[in-house]
């Protein structure tokens, strides 16, 4: 009886251990991105074995298992966008080696994969808010014009000259990695982080009024009264 | 008839009688083919990526042979869908096929021909003999079974392969392949716990894989007989070299039966036993074969 009390308490003991230490450390650190297709990081780590039979079909040598003591769950694939970004194959050979679906199959057309989201987090650094033409973030990217786009706007410093602004947009920026990779600076000035971390949130209530008017075909309020303008007379054209 | 006298035995190395009467060869058969399959399977894996011939792509979780025959770890998939996570086909099938192979042929068959910790916790087993270690001890055999029945209930709670982040046969055989990091120590740690704390502790009395497979391989056919245990001379040679001792007594001193088959799913089907007997008691054979030859 002593011994049986002895064995559940010492097997219930490290069950508990490693369950506290896996939850402990179920937070994806930020510069690791997962896999396209990847499920959300809770079903990801319920899904995945960790066999490494993405990373053995991956023909960038992208993908890399967790090893014990690395903040990302052991055993599990990720890869860091500084590295090796993800090519964005065409057939994604990774989701279809995966045996149990913790990438998913659904994702067919790589160009809707969300591996994470590229943020240009340092504008101190980054050449073209400096005023120069680097580019060369919008330059590698696949989706180009899409997924980043140069907005136009006027240098306050000079006050003579445009800055060419990269701009991320979150409906077509895959997360692949491929502008951090590229960026000439010693450290990245655009990183990609997963979406989580990169994303804010609106309020459910909120609506865009621009947004709303193109849905209803017109303004919602009706024709305003045009109201005269005044005091700006010298300005006005 | 044998020129060394009945009975004794070194306790540091067992075997040395068999070497003796039947031939290095014989007395060292099954270890011979048990280090040549565990070996083969490891040098299989690691064709792809030492030599770049990929037969089989993965590890032993899960793994492609030939671009074709997908194969699972049952458990390890038990964790996944204890998390919750139910899977494609792909594993499902890799794990079924895993599960009939070794429900059929004998659970820990794969603790002993195919688990590459087995290499460790046989190496420590065999440096406590020559060192005479007599310190420690094991476990409560069951432990390994309330392990099994926590890091399933931990996978649920966690919604994670919880187990995973430490099992050492998936360190052991992951980290060949795609990297140790400080799964080392883990390894070292079974290593030195087998050799210091707990004689056969990892794998008989905690490995939870190893009581996952203990009671999958229960009504496996393979089995080891005592078959001429009449012959029996007391030398103790097979219960010093074997992984799980108390498996031998009931069968080969008719303790509580009369069969001379050993029959539970704790017996790895090492074939040690066989080896290192001179009298040629043991014998590897399927569960109906319940002749007993004096």
């Amino acid at each position: 009886m002593n011994s049986i009390a002895g064995a559940a308490g010492a097997g219930c003991l490290m069950a508990l251990g490693v369950g506290l230490y896996a939850r402990q450390a179920s937070a994806l650190p930020s510069q690791a991105l997962r896999p396209p297709g990847a499920r959300g990081e809770a079903q990801f780590l319920s899904a995945c074995i960790r066999c490494g039979l993405c990373v053995r079909d991956c023909p960038y040598n992208t993908l890399k298992l967790a090893t014990l003591g690395s903040s990302v769950a052991t055993g599990t694939p990720y890869f860091e966008a500084r590295a090796i970004p993800c090519e964005m194959c065409d057939d994604i050979p990774c989701v279809k080696a995966c045996p149990t679906g913790a990438l998913d199959r659904e994702l067919s057309d790589i160009s809707k994969a969300r591996m994470g989201l590229a943020v240009l987090t340092d504008h101190e650094t980054c050449l073209n808010f400096l005023g120069l033409r680097c580019d060369v973030c919008y330059r590698v990217c696949p989706v180009i014009d899409k997924a980043i786009t140069l907005e136009i706007v006027h240098n306050p410093r000079s006050d003579r000259h445009a800055m060419l602004l990269p701009t991320v947009h979150s409906d077509y920026c895959t997360g692949c990695g491929k502008c951090e990779k590229s960026c000439v600076l010693p450290v990245a000035a655009i990183k990609v982080y997963p979406i989580k971390l990169a994303k804010g949130k609106l309020p459910e209530h909120y609506r865009k009024g621009w947004e709303e008017k193109a849905k209803a075909g017109g303004s919602l309020i009706g024709d305003q009264i045009k109201l005269p303008v005044r005091g700006l007379e010298e300005t006005a054209p | 008839m044998s020129a060394i006298p009945s009975g004794k035995s070194s306790p540091e190395r067992p075997g040395l009688e068999a070497i003796a009467v039947k031939g290095w060869l014989r007395a060292n058969k099954w270890l011979f083919l048990r280090r040549l399959s565990q070996l083969g399977i490891l040098a299989l894996f690691l064709l792809g990526p030492w030599a770049g011939i990929w037969i089989v792509k993965g590890n032993l979780s899960s793994s492609l042979t030939l671009k074709t025959l997908p194969l699972t770890d049952p458990y390890v998939l038990l964790q996944s869908l204890a998390a919750g996570h139910f899977p494609y086909r792909t594993a499902l099938i890799g794990a079924a096929i895993v599960a009939a192979f070794y429900f059929l042929v004998g659970g820990r068959v794969y603790c002993s021909w195919v688990c590459p910790v087995n290499l460790i916790s046989d190496a420590a087993a065999w440096a406590r003999r020559r060192l005479g270690l007599k310190s420690g001890h094991a476990p409560d055999a069951n432990t390994r079974y309330w392990l099994l029945a926590g890091t399933l209930i931990a996978a649920g709670a966690t919604g994670s392969l919880a187990w995973e982040w430490v099992n050492p046969v998936s360190i052991l055989h992951r980290g060949l392949f795609f990297g140790f990091g400080l799964g080392g120590f883990v390894l070292l740690g079974v290593f030195l716990y087998d050799l210091l704390l707990a004689p056969r502790g990892w794998c008989g009395h905690v490995c939870p894989m190893g009581a996952f497979y203990s009671l999958l391989g229960r009504f496996a056919l393979l089995r080891v007989s005592a078959a001429r245990r009449n012959d029996c001379n007391d030398c103790m040679d097979c219960f010093r070299v074997c992984p799980e001792p108390q498996v031998i007594r009931p069968a080969l001193k008719q303790v509580g039966q009369q069969s001379p088959i050993i029959d539970t799913g704790n017996c790895t089907l090492c074939g040690r036993c066989a080896d290192v007997c001179s009298k040629n008691v043991f014998q590897i054979t399927h569960r109906f074969n319940q002749r007993s030859e004096s």
